[in-house]
């Protein structure tokens, strides 16, 4: 048989590599600084694009996006070629796919200080990046299925499956969840309100995880790990049956991001049924990557990349085992809204990611440069620093989760809430937030030891941008559907496997979501909960813009410590006009969803302008600037016609009317805020938010008054 | 809304389906070569420049 000579293309690895690491040191170094906020709220210098509500999304798509995603699409383009013995399909794709993206990483570094945001947790970006987000994956899909038809070796490898799976279940995440109605170029509500709208987010929330953050790095696993180790992967067979679990199981799991919720509860059991049998594949992930270092332990002692690689691998099996651990509804109880949830993300994300990641780098530079790494010895105080980082991370994000959780549900013997301050609780783990942040500094300097390395090492070498390889070429046969065969058959069709892939992953999304986005008696509608008025609107938007929810939770779980602390537990009724719902999933702050008529109008108006006036010692960011904003009122009847056509009820023509009624309602909160001394204009951002504020929750009250 | 039941049911057909055709590929042994693969990617870069290879042993061994 004729061999066939081709090359490998590095320079797209190169590029996607370079992108990657200085994106890490980017969404790192926001990540520090938000920690750092957390303790001296000062650290915006007063600038509202720098506020922790605004630039927490930063620092997560940064990370998960930007850095992540570039050294998935860096491993995938090395790979893929050399498991399938064949150049990329198509170069130009490389370069849009590459180009695109960072695109994409730079429209989203700019949208999100500037308050343009969805709300939407890992999907903030708004609609036009939504776009933009869809063609150039599709572009990445397509060099994907292109490289895998032109490959020529008929195996595909298992790490191939997974990015298959990744590629295709992405797409429908995404497609799904980003389904918006705009309003302008970039403002959109989705079109799912409240229930409908919290479980498809987390069904993309929880699978974001999934396929974006875990397949993709599985198959980089089982790429990376035996070539470091020059052993075989422990067990193929495991492999293959691990990755079918994997993408069967993953996608029902979204509902247990809500646990307590308004969620009808068959839901929310399901998410639970499957998140702990989740635990048997992930743990056959963990466990062939391992014990493929069986007998060869003695390696991982003098080899840095298989440090990184055994942190990494067993920070994933400690992921996944805590994560099930946090779908059960007792653990959930004291875990939800806390840092815990911090802690855990943290562990996969500065554990499995970034160590694998830096694992892959060191292995992957010498190679493409045709050198040997230059200092060992670096690499290896690379790895210590990050681990002690990890460690110095994790330990007191669970310790603060656990104990602010025990003082929110403390009482005293007389049977009230012992710490009834919200802030007392906060206070009390501000030492842990300042631990927690020497931890992220450890790891952020520990980047810069990788950066110099890498540096030396690809100087002391010559980069090879095309390699040189060789093979037979693919034989096509025609082997028609056997018995016995039907495995081996699909590994020879990447197509038809991906369709497969596909069907896989929408049954499970299909099931969950179909029936409460369909029936309307799911969500047993409340006569009293009325659509928001124009200035409420506007507020909200103000809210979406400001990031609140990302401290700020707006569901009251139906504990007697939460309800005795914010009021009555939330229904799903109350959430039906919530485009998009609000519930948030951290409470650095007090949940708000019962904030209406708690305060005086004049006590937020202060708040806003210097919380530590009402509260002292509070954590919170000024807005000043909310107090000098004029509001825009140009885009409430577009406002208006976008909510009318997702279904909530403004008469049709009240668009002519809305900014009538918006400056009445302005004007009596400004008369009030006057009353009590303020100089305030009605005409000012602050109005709208405290409209917003004021009637948070508020139609479950009156109702309950008009009952008694 | 009867569009639910529709929807449920041709779902869970599909999923029983895949579920049949997932088991009936295990019990008929699909898995037959579950070795060679895992090796065959350690061995991909024998034809590359001998020299290289060789001094990057040296230099292992330093």
């Amino acid at each position: 048989m004729q061999v066939e000579k081709f090359n490998y293309d590095n320079q797209i690895v190169k590029q996607f590599m370079i992108a990657s690491v200085v994106f890490a040191i980017v969404g790192m170094l926001v990540g520090l600084i938000i920690a750092v906020q957390l303790y001296v709220p000062e650290l915006n210098f007063g600038i509202q694009y720098l506020t922790f509500g605004r630039i927490r999304p930063l620092h997560t798509n940064a990370v998960i996006f930007a850095f992540v995603g570039n050294i998935i699409f860096a491993g995938v383009y090395y790979s893929l070629q050399r498991v399938c013995k064949a150049r990329m399909w198509n170069d130009k794709l490389s370069q849009f796919h590459f180009w695109g993206w960072q695109l994409i990483i730079l429209a989203a570094a700019i949208t999100l200080p500037l308050g343009i945001t969805t709300s939407k947790e890992y999907a903030e970006l708004e609609w036009p990046i939504d776009l933009m987000i869809a063609v150039v994956w599709l572009s990445f899909g397509a060099n994907l299925f292109g490289t895998i038809l032109k490959r020529r070796e008929k195996h595909i490898y298992v790490a191939v499956w997974f990015y298959i799976a990744t590629f295709v279940t992405i797409t429908v995440l995404h497609v799904v969840n980003s389904i918006e109605l705009p309003v302008s170029l970039f403002k959109s509500y989705s079109v799912y309100a409240g229930v409908q709208d919290a479980l498809v987010q987390w069904w993309y929330g929880h699978n974001a995880v999934a396929f974006f953050l875990t397949t993709p790095y599985l198959g980089l696993m089982y790429y990376f790990l035996p070539k470091a180790a020059n052993r075989p992967v422990y067990s193929y067979r495991l492999s293959i049956l691990h990755f079918w679990a994997l993408i069967f199981l993953y996608i029902w799991a979204g509902p247990h991001h809500l646990l307590y919720s308004a969620l009808p509860d068959w839901a929310q059991s399901l998410g639970t049924v499957f998140s702990i049998m989740l635990i048997a594949p992930s743990w056959g992930g963990m466990l062939n990557g391992l014990l493929t270092l069986r007998g060869a332990w003695d390696r991982v002692r003098d080899n840095p990349i298989l440090k990184f690689m055994v942190v990494a691998v067993t920070a994933y099996g400690m992921a996944t085992f805590e994560g099930p651990m946090l779908s059960l509804k007792s653990v959930n109880a004291i875990s939800h809204f806390t840092d815990w949830t911090i802690a855990h993300v943290h562990i996969g994300a500065l554990g499995w990611n970034g160590m694998l990641s830096f694992g892959i780098l060191y292995w992957m530079v010498p190679k493409m440069w045709g050198t040997e790494l230059y200092s060992k010895k670096l690499a290896n105080s690379h790895f210590w620093i990050s681990t002690l980082g990890i460690v110095f991370y994790a330990v007191p994000m669970y310790w603060a989760g656990i104990a602010q959780s025990l003082m929110w549900k403390q009482f005293t013997p007389l049977g009230v809430l012992q710490y009834p301050n919200f802030l007392e609780t906060t206070l009390q783990i501000i030492p842990m937030y300042i631990i927690r942040s020497i931890g992220g500094l450890l790891y952020f300097v520990g980047m810069f030891m990788l950066v110099y390395n890498l540096i030396k090492t690809a100087k002391a070498g010559k980069f090879i941008k095309n390699e040189e390889a060789e093979a037979a070429p693919y034989e096509k046969d025609s082997d028609k559907l056997k018995r016995g065969m039907i495995h081996r058959w699909l590994e020879k069709r990447p197509v038809k496997f991906a369709l497969l892939a596909l069907v896989v992953v929408l049954i499970g999304g299909l099931v969950e979501i179909v029936p409460t986005f369909l029936i309307k008696s799911n969500i047993p509608t409340i006569a009293a909960v009325k659509a928001y008025s124009p200035l409420e609107l506007q507020g909200r938007d103000i809210y979406i813009r400001e990031g609140c929810v990302s401290c700020h939770s707006q569901l009251v779980r139906p504990f007697r410590s939460e309800t005795e602390r914010y009021g009555e537990y939330s229904k799903a009724g109350e959430y039906v006009y919530d485009h998009p719902f609000l519930w948030g999933s951290k409470r650095t702050g007090p949940d708000l969803a019962r904030e209406g008529n708690k305060y005086p109008n004049v006590w937020h108006y202060l708040h806003m302008e210097d919380p530590r006036q009402m509260s002292p010692g509070s954590i919170m960011p000024r807005f000043p600037w909310l107090l000098t904003q004029t509001l825009d009122i140009s885009t409430t009847p577009a406002k208006i016609n976008a909510m009318r056509s997702l279904g909530v009820p403004y008469e049709i023509g009240y668009e002519n009317f809305a900014n009538q009624d918006l400056q009445k309602q302005a004007d009596v909160i400004t008369q009030d805020l006057i009353k009590n001394g303020i100089p305030a204009e009605p005409d000012k951002d602050i109005i709208a938010l405290i409209a917003y504020l004021q009637q948070l929750g508020t139609d479950i009250k009156v109702n309950q008054a008009t009952i008694k | 809304m009867s569009v639910i039941v529709v929807l449920i049911g041709a779902s869970l057909l599909v999923a029983t389906g895949f579920l049949i055709a997932y088991l009936w590929a295990v019990k008929h042994g699909q898995y037959d070569d579950k070795y060679t693969p895992s090796v065959r990617i350690l061995f991909e870069e024998e034809k590359k420049s001998e020299n290289r290879n060789q001094k990057s042993e040296i230099n292992s061994k330093e």
